[in-house]
């Protein structure tokens, strides 16, 4: 089955992007497909590679990174949401591309589901 | 509303499937973002020829009362994108009759025309969807 | 439907409006905060617990356990872990989320 999955909160604010993470591991781990994660609201603060959390925590941004390498997971963060938050494409992590909203939309018409996490 | 909407990629898989898609707002205007991005994200949806419905729940209700005058607060009056939404074929809007009646809210109270719903009718809207997409 | 929740219920109306809003039959997963709406001798426990009669719920153990309230757990609710919470969405025609 694909999953497509839309995060609407950045990282460590809120718990969203880390159960969407959870989520999208869990589903490749289990034989699905989880071929696009769209970033939309503060959701696109999750892009950023100049992000330094503390040693001990987790780093929400470069594990997103990781997932895609390694799963073919498109992270794709909203141009018009990215623009007002000023992520653009100098400041993105590995992995990450900037589109439109098109590519949400277009991900819940062909994925057999798509699950939101936010706030 | 922001003029760009890059991304519109009308490939194979795409052409021709019909689903049906809800957008779900639920939290009121101004006081954060969910409802301006939204409605964004519904303007776009627009190009693709789905079967789209927007619902508006608990403080969503508000996103649509009449007389929104946002100079005070200087921050963008985007309510009147709600009346432009019919030129974009999107003509079903939702409302929770509860949602309503808790705010002290009538039809007349709202600035475009809606189809108001008891819970069994929306929880049965709802039901029917596709894809929800919540903000 | 499968419907997710994952504010507590003693902050927003999610689960309140959810529970409302769910057709019979339905499954509700409660994930992050919202897991408290799981817990026993709450003053939400009550309407969860007979909600219960027509939807089946579910929460998400990892976020119970975080949040120490894992041995709180009412009687009828069912843990899942991330894996579950692949299989539930699976499994429903369609989802949504209460945020």
């Amino acid at each position: 089955m694909k999953f497509g999955i839309l995060v609407n909160e950045g990282p460590y604010n809120h718990q969203a992007t880390d159960s969407a993470y959870q989520f999208a591991k869990a589903a490749i781990d289990k034989g699905h497909q989880v071929p696009r994660v769209f970033f939309y609201h503060d959701g696109v603060y999750n892009s950023t590679r100049l992000t330094e959390p503390p040693q001990d925590d987790r780093n929400i941004v470069a594990r997103w990174s990781k997932l895609a390498e390694e799963h073919n997971v498109d992270l794709v963060v909203c141009v018009a949401a990215g623009l007002r938050r000023g992520i653009k494409d100098e400041v993105l992590a590995p992995g990450f591309r900037i589109s439109g909203l098109g590519q949400l939309v277009e991900a819940g018409i062909q994925y057999d589901r798509l699950v939101t996490f936010g706030d | 509303m922001s003029d760009v909407t890059g991304g519109i990629d009308m490939d194979d898989e795409t052409e021709g499937v019909v689903k049906k898609f809800m957008f779900l707002n639920r939290k009121a205007p101004y006081g954060t973002i969910y409802a301006l991005e939204s409605l964004e994200v519904v303007l776009i949806s627009a190009a693709f020829d789905q079967d789209v419905s927007l619902a508006f729940v608990d403080d969503g209700v508000y996103q649509i009362v009449k007389g929104q005058h946002t100079k005070g607060i200087d921050q963008k009056n985007f309510s009147p994108t709600y009346r432009a939404l019919e030129g974009y074929d999107i003509e079903k809007l939702y409302v929770d009759k509860d949602s309503l009646e808790a705010r002290g809210l009538s039809e007349e109270d709202l600035l475009v025309d809606v189809q108001v719903l008891d819970s069994a009718a929306m929880a049965d809207k709802m039901a029917e969807q596709d894809v929800v997409i919540s903000f | 439907m499968l419907h997710i929740v994952n504010k507590s219920p003693l902050e927003r109306n999610a689960v309140d409006t959810c529970l409302r809003l769910a057709t019979k039959g339905s499954a509700v997963l409660l994930i992050e905060d919202a897991v408290y709406a799981a817990t026993k001798g709450s003053a939400v426990s009550a309407k969860v617990q007979a909600a219960m009669a027509n939807l089946k719920v579910y929460a998400l153990a990892p976020d119970m356990e975080a949040r120490g309230v894992a041995g709180r757990v009412m009687e009828g609710v069912n843990l899942v872990d991330y894996n579950g919470f692949v299989d539930l969405v699976a499994e429903h025609n369609n989802c949504q989320s209460w945020l």
